[in-house]
């Protein structure tokens, strides 16, 4: 059903991919090392795990290709990203190095999110525009809103993307995120990877609807459900949502069907309750080697490039690893830091007075 | 100087950190045009305007979590739950997430918000419309919690709160909002969080109490003077961050401590008053530190019998205070 039109031999039956995104080849072999960066981290962070370095994985693989897709659309610096646990590849558009991401795999000190607070994978960058998150599901639906509010009142040119799972958009709060973005008509865009489980429960048994989009239509803003294994087909989506959220045309709901590569976390395994022909399918849906040969098949990824990628990404990982792994665990001294507001906090990024609505 | 009452104080405290900073937005429950279900808002949607006077849609977890996004963008939201009893839903957000920002993002992200509710007993409104919730917020470590008990205090503290850089439970004794009247200066003034105030001074018993417990206290006191028993009492004003200092120091002085609280006393704020007094101040005791608090009924009955007999009086504190000075 969500087959992407490349054959197994990469011949294309798609339009090119210049032609088809607008973006130029170098911009799309960008997008390309993002996802191999994101899919190679996070492939040494189960490596750490396995033998004993971190404590806890939570993957991205299988999501990159959506988040990329959606990210090539926002601009960094000025829009905000609301982050879940899934979102390697999403931070790392936002500014997130590969060095930033295993300090807070290893939970040092300099983790720049938490300082070594929180789980692996729960993200936050004040420096990017990355709102720090937290391990209760779709609570931040509403803080995207709020931030989309701010972002009107202030006057200020910005969207907000906030990412969930299919599980996660079950919750009240994302609800009520929707209906206040509805009618207040706030420039934010609201992404689920719909990867059809929530852990173990598939979504048939979560969702009484086939595509979650059409919940859209309760919230009069526009529903859309891509494959997102389509990496130009999710930021063709995307821009569209960020050009109507900037004319003031109110936010828009992004379903973006993915596959789950892995269990749900280094604790779950999904044979379990996964059949192998579901996991096979699943791994047929690769938005990485997929979006590899769409550009090899449109000649723009030559092996040499392609090498060239691969060595680039492998130097940052193990540098990346060895940087965080060195680094210093945060001071047990500081353990009740940071409750309360300190005289050097950053505390919000709040404008001087003034700042508000006009 | 003016005569205020308390919810008059409250108000203009709204309106004068709205004219004096350009980023606070109120929202809630009828906040706009109707200017509130207590009128705590009344006049702030004719001055400031739709854009920062925002009727929400009937949804608690909604108008803490979008303050919480809009703190984190630069605006200062003075969120109103419309009764303390309907803050549940809005758990999730004010405990998970705004009491934690700071501390899960090792002080780079900050969540200066002020969630105001009224609460208390003794209006006949009954199960869900009469609970003290403060002990469920006074357990968060990132919150603060106030509860004023008058209109000088009122004013002051909640300027004080929404200028705060982290979250405040601003929790309104709705029993005090047209009885209780007090002097507010013209001018502006702040009342700092965090410290309790000794409103009668007295050596043989300390009362420890808070919001519309405090005017009880101070009746309870009037009846016992005349039987020579001179009661301290002691306003606390915030009850996280607790002011340790004042409690100790004034129950060395008296050497008997009873806590009056209307939430129920089980695992209610009395008991961590009781364990401070009991840690800190054991070698000064003579007499059991006691607290005086709701029974055990999930909030006050409707019929006014019930109600009756679930409420705090001057005459029951009156009452155990003599049973405490008798030792
Ligand atoms: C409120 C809440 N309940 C339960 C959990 C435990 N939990 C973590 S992830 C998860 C499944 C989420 O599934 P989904 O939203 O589809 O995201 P996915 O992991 O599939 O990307 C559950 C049950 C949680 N984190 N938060
Ligand atoms: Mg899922």
């Amino acid at each position: 059903m969500y087959s992407r039109g490349v054959t197994n031999s990469g011949a294309p039956t798609m339009p090119d991919p210049v032609a088809r995104s607008g973006l130029p080849a170098a911009r799309l072999r960008e997008i390309y090392r993002l996802m191999a960066l994101a899919r190679a981290l996070d492939e040494r962070a189960w490596i750490l795990n396995r033998s004993g370095r971190v404590h806890f994985v939570i993957s991205a693989q299988g999501h990159e290709g959506a988040e990329a897709g959606i990210c090539a659309a926002l601009t960094p610096g000025r829009d905000w990203l609301l982050p879940y646990y899934r979102s390697m590849a999403a931070v790392l558009a936002f500014g997130m190095t590969p060095r930033e991401v295993m300090l807070q795999q290893f939970g040092r000190a300099d983790d720049p999110g938490s300082g070594g607070r929180q789980m692996p994978a729960h993200y936050g960058g004040a420096a990017h525009r990355i709102f720090s998150s937290s391990s209760p599901v779709g609570t931040q639906a509403l803080h995207a809103v709020g931030i989309a509010l701010a972002a009107k009142l202030r006057g200020e040119s910005a969207v907000a993307i906030v990412m969930m799972g299919e599980g996660a958009s079950n919750q009240g709060d994302v609800h009520e995120a929707l209906n206040f973005a509805g009618i207040h008509r706030l420039p934010m865009v609201l992404l689920i990877e719909n990867n059809g489980y929530a852990i173990s429960v598939p979504a048939e048994k979560q969702i009484a609807v086939r595509d979650l989009a059409v919940r859209a239509a309760g919230y009069n803003m526009p529903g859309v459900t891509v494959d997102g294994t389509d990496v130009l087909g999710c930021y063709l989506v995307m821009r569209e949502a960020v050009a109507r959220a900037l004319a003031g045309d109110g936010p828009t709901f992004i379903e973006a069907k993915v596959t789950r590569l892995t269990g749900h976390s280094s604790d779950d395994q999904q044979t379990k309750y996964r059949t192998a022909d579901d996991l096979a399918e699943g791994r047929g849906r690769d938005p990485l080697p997929a979006f590899r040969d769409e550009l090899r098949a449109a000649g723009l990824l030559d092996a040499a490039a392609e090498a060239a990628i691969a060595a680039e990404v492998r130097g940052l990982v193990d540098d990346a690893t060895d940087f965080a792994e060195a680094a210093a665990d945060p001071d047990p001294a500081t353990l009740t830091r940071h409750v309360y507001a300190e005289p050097d906090d950053a505390g919000t990024l709040s404008p001087p007075p003034g700042g508000g609505p006009s | 100087m003016a005569v205020r009452t308390f919810i008059e104080a409250i108000r203009e405290g709204l309106r004068d950190e709205m004219r004096r900073d350009a980023a606070m937005i109120v929202l809630g429950e009828d906040v706009g045009k109707k200017g509130g279900v207590f009128f705590a808002t009344d006049g702030l949607w004719a001055e400031f305007g739709d854009d920062r006077v925002i009727d929400t849609p009937l949804t608690e977890s909604m108008i803490v979590g979008v303050s919480i996004g809009a703190a984190a963008n630069g605006l200062r939201p003075v969120a109103e739950i419309q009764f303390a009893d309907f803050i549940f839903p809005a758990m999730n957000q004010i405990i998970s997430e705004a009491a934690r920002i700071r501390y899960r993002s090792n002080g780079t992200f900050g969540c200066p918000i002020t969630i105001r509710a009224p609460f208390g007993a003794g209006v006949h409104g009954a199960l869900y419309h009469s609970q003290s919730v403060e002990a469920f917020f006074a357990h968060v470590p990132g919150l603060k919690v106030v509860i004023p008990s008058t209109p000088y205090d009122a004013k002051g503290l909640l300027r004080s709160a929404i200028r705060d850089p982290d979250p405040v439970i601003y929790l309104e004794h709705k029993k005090m909002y047209r009885s209780v009247r007090g002097e507010v200066p013209d001018g502006e003034y702040t009342v700092p969080l965090g410290r309790a105030t000794v409103t009668r001074e007295g050596s043989r018993v300390t009362v420890v109490t808070y919001g519309l417990m405090v005017h009880y206290a101070l009746d309870a006191a009037e009846r016992v003077a005349g039987e020579g028993i001179e009661t301290e009492v002691v306003d606390l004003r915030t009850i996280r961050p607790l002011d340790a200092a004042t409690v100790l120091a004034s129950v060395r002085k008296t050497g008997k401590c009873l806590v009056v609280h209307e939430d129920n006393r089980f695992g209610g704020f009395g008991a961590e008053v009781a364990a401070l007094v009991a840690e800190e101040a054991f070698d000064y005791l003579d007499g059991p530190v006691t607290r005086l608090a709701g029974p055990e009924s999930p909030a006050a009955p409707y019929a006014s019998v019930l109600e009756d007999a679930f409420l705090i009086t001057p005459e029951k504190i009156a009452v155990a205070i003599r049973t405490l000075a008798a030792y």
